[in-house]
């Protein structure tokens, strides 16, 4: 028997996992630091970590204020709303193509983003004050799919393929009010302002945002860590499902409003990010296989990077900042129908 | 309003260690039937008592710690090993925010050996053979632990080995005090594996007793509307067997 053990332990499965659980490990750090380095302000990366670490330790202060100023309220808290937009998405992302059993399915299905889009819009328009218009969007998009629920709600339960047909027409409602919106939008600066708001940016992020929407995306994506073992049972239907004791429709309630509270969050504060919540759970599915138990915290570090590696390239690429919504769709389309065609694995029709 | 009853008159019990075949045409409400015991489908009407209490009063978790299903077909769109799918049999016994623990695929292990897949334990459940899925989903209801398994059609689209190794393990399940409740298109498995049969026809039961009593000529030509012919064969078989005129 010990040989047996033995084998065990060094199986390549297993070594194969410790390296992925390593990689996952380091990777949201490395680039963590690394997007301290990155950006027009050119500061050496010694004195980045010095200033990172004065904040924790006493060292006496050689660096300009200004790159105290930079490090501290431009690129550290736009580096966090990043990581938490992308953490958010993804694990929105997962728990919703595990709820629909769809691997296709994005956050946005049931309209929250068109509805929070909606939210800004009008606002924009009308008040043109940021908290204001966060407050409307973050409003928007909960009763975006209040609304989509509400639609699919039959007797006492919300059939999955309601759901998804609601969410359309929702969704397509609430454009055709954005789209309103700009029609009648002063074209010299209101509509600039609500484009570019729905192309998504964290440009405008402060460390006030983290302070208030933050905690949202962070309890959001707690329950929705705490409840990944259940989202497969849920993922084999709902009557194998309810056979199994799952209470189908507690368990869906918890996992849309988790999902939606992420996203209509992540909306105010970044505008719409598309292609983060559908692509990521399936780089992690190749990673780890399908099992909700681990590719919900998988994708949590997985998205988190990567759309701090994306925000990298949106402020730093070319002079002026491209809006990152447009980045996500260009970087995840492709790389999506590569998946696609490459890989079946994690999911199959 | 009569047309809207989906079945009516129905009225049996089940004992311990028990096997009930249900019996009856396509469409009668076999599989119906069998949802509503588990509560899946809720009844309009009438009541369903588990261990003394009435079913509708119990919630979904209580009813899966004491009655297991496997359905008909089972399909899923991401492809689990055959470990994770089994151990999703723990869920009622796991709080909401629980994830299953080593005592939990010990469990699995256990099952996975009385069935006899312990060899496919990690292969993805969507690569496997029609007869090996139904093994897994029957190991994954009894990681559930329940006292009353109800399977509906276990032996469909599964070949003659296969139907007749089911049906045996239906028999030994059985004997270690579970109650089953089987739904089945072959008269023939109500003599091998079941104590009780229920006949069902348009939603009415049409016959429910021992299957010596209930199976017969009669019966099957009312419930099927084909003449059939009832043989005992003795020769080491000591077996009633059914044969359809054609």
């Amino acid at each position: 028997m010990p040989y047996k053990i033995k084998e065990k332990k060094f199986s390549r499965k297993n070594i194969r996992s410790n390296s992925v659980n390593l990689f996952l490990l380091v990777l949201p750090i490395v680039i963590f630091i690394f997007s301290m380095f990155i950006g027009r302000y050119v500061i050496s990366p010694i004195l980045v970590i010095k200033i990172l670490l004065s904040k924790i330790i006493y060292i006496d202060p050689t660096w300009h204020p200004t790159m105290e100023s930079v490090i501290w309220d431009v690129r550290l808290p736009r580096a966090v709303a990043a990581m938490l937009v992308g953490a958010g998405l993804s694990v929105s992302g997962a728990s919703f193509q595990g709820l629909f059993k769809n691997p296709l399915v994005s956050p946005q299905i049931l309209g929250v983003s068109a509805g929070a889009g909606f939210g800004a819009a009008l606002a924009l328009l009308l008040l043109d004050k940021l908290i204001l218009v966060q407050i409307s969007a973050f409003i928007g998009g909960v009763v975006a799919v209040a609304f989509t629920y509400k639609i699919s709600k039959i007797y006492k339960t919300t059939p999955l393929l309601m759901l998804v047909l609601s969410g359309m027409v929702t969704a397509a409602l609430f454009s055709a009010l954005t789209s309103l919106i700009k029609y009648v939008a002063d074209p010299l600066n209101k509509l600039p302002a609500v484009v570019f708001w729905l192309m998504g940016s964290f440009n405008a992020v402060s460390r006030g945002d983290l302070v208030f929407l933050g905690p949202f995306i962070i309890v959001g994506s707690a329950v929705l860590v705490l409840i990944r073992w259940r989202i497969n049972v849920l993922s084999l239907g709902e009557e194998e499902a309810r056979s199994m004791g799952i209470n189908t429709e507690q368990l869906k309630f918890i996992i849309i409003s988790s999902a939606t509270i992420i996203t209509a969050a992540s909306v105010c504060m970044s505008g719409i990010i598309g292609w983060v919540g559908l692509v990521i759970p399936h780089v992690g599915r190749i990673l780890v296989g399908p099992d909700h138990k681990k590719l919900i915290p998988v994708s949590l570090i997985l998205g988190a990077s990567y759309l701090l590696i994306v925000d990298d390239i949106a402020r730093s690429a070319i002079s002026t900042e491209i809006p990152i919504g447009i980045l996500t769709a260009i970087i995840g389309a492709p790389f999506f129908a590569y998946l696609i065609r490459k890989s079946k694995s994690g999911w199959n029709y | 309003m009569e047309n809207n009853f989906i079945f009516r008159n129905i009225n049996f019990s089940l004992k311990e260690g028990e096997v009930m075949c249900l019996l009856g045409p396509n469409g009668t409400g076999k599989s119906t039937l069998i949802k509503c015991l588990t509560k899946i489908l809720p009844l309009d009407e009438g009541t369903i008592i588990y261990d003394g209490l009435e079913m509708s009063n119990l919630s979904t978790e209580e009813i899966a710690r004491g009655i297991g299903y496997v359905p008909q077909a089972h399909f899923s769109a991401f492809p689990y090993s055959v470990r994770d799918l089994i151990v999703m049999g723990r869920a009622p016994h796991l709080g909401l925010f629980s994830v299953p623990s080593h005592k939990d695929f010990d469990l699995v292990n256990e099952s996975m050996e009385t069935v006899g897949i312990s060899h496919l334990a990690d292969r993805p459940c969507t690569e496997l053979s029609g007869g090996e899925q139904r093994l897994v989903l029957i190991a994954r209801v009894l990681t559930q632990q329940p006292k009353i398994l109800l399977l509906d059609e276990p032996t469909s689209h599964l070949d003659l080995g296969n139907q007749i190794r089911l049906l045996r393990l239906i028999n030994n399940l059985a004997k270690t005090g579970l109650s089953i409740i089987m739904s089945s298109h072959f008269p023939d498995h109500a003599f091998i594996s079941s104590q009780k049969v229920a006949l069902m026809k348009e939603g009415k039961l049409t016959g429910l007793g021992s299957p010596d009593e209930t199976v017969n000529e009669e019966n099957l030509r009312k419930v099927y509307g084909i003449d059939v012919k009832i043989k005992e064969i003795k020769e080491g078989i000591n077996r009633k067997i059914c044969i359809p005129i054609v």
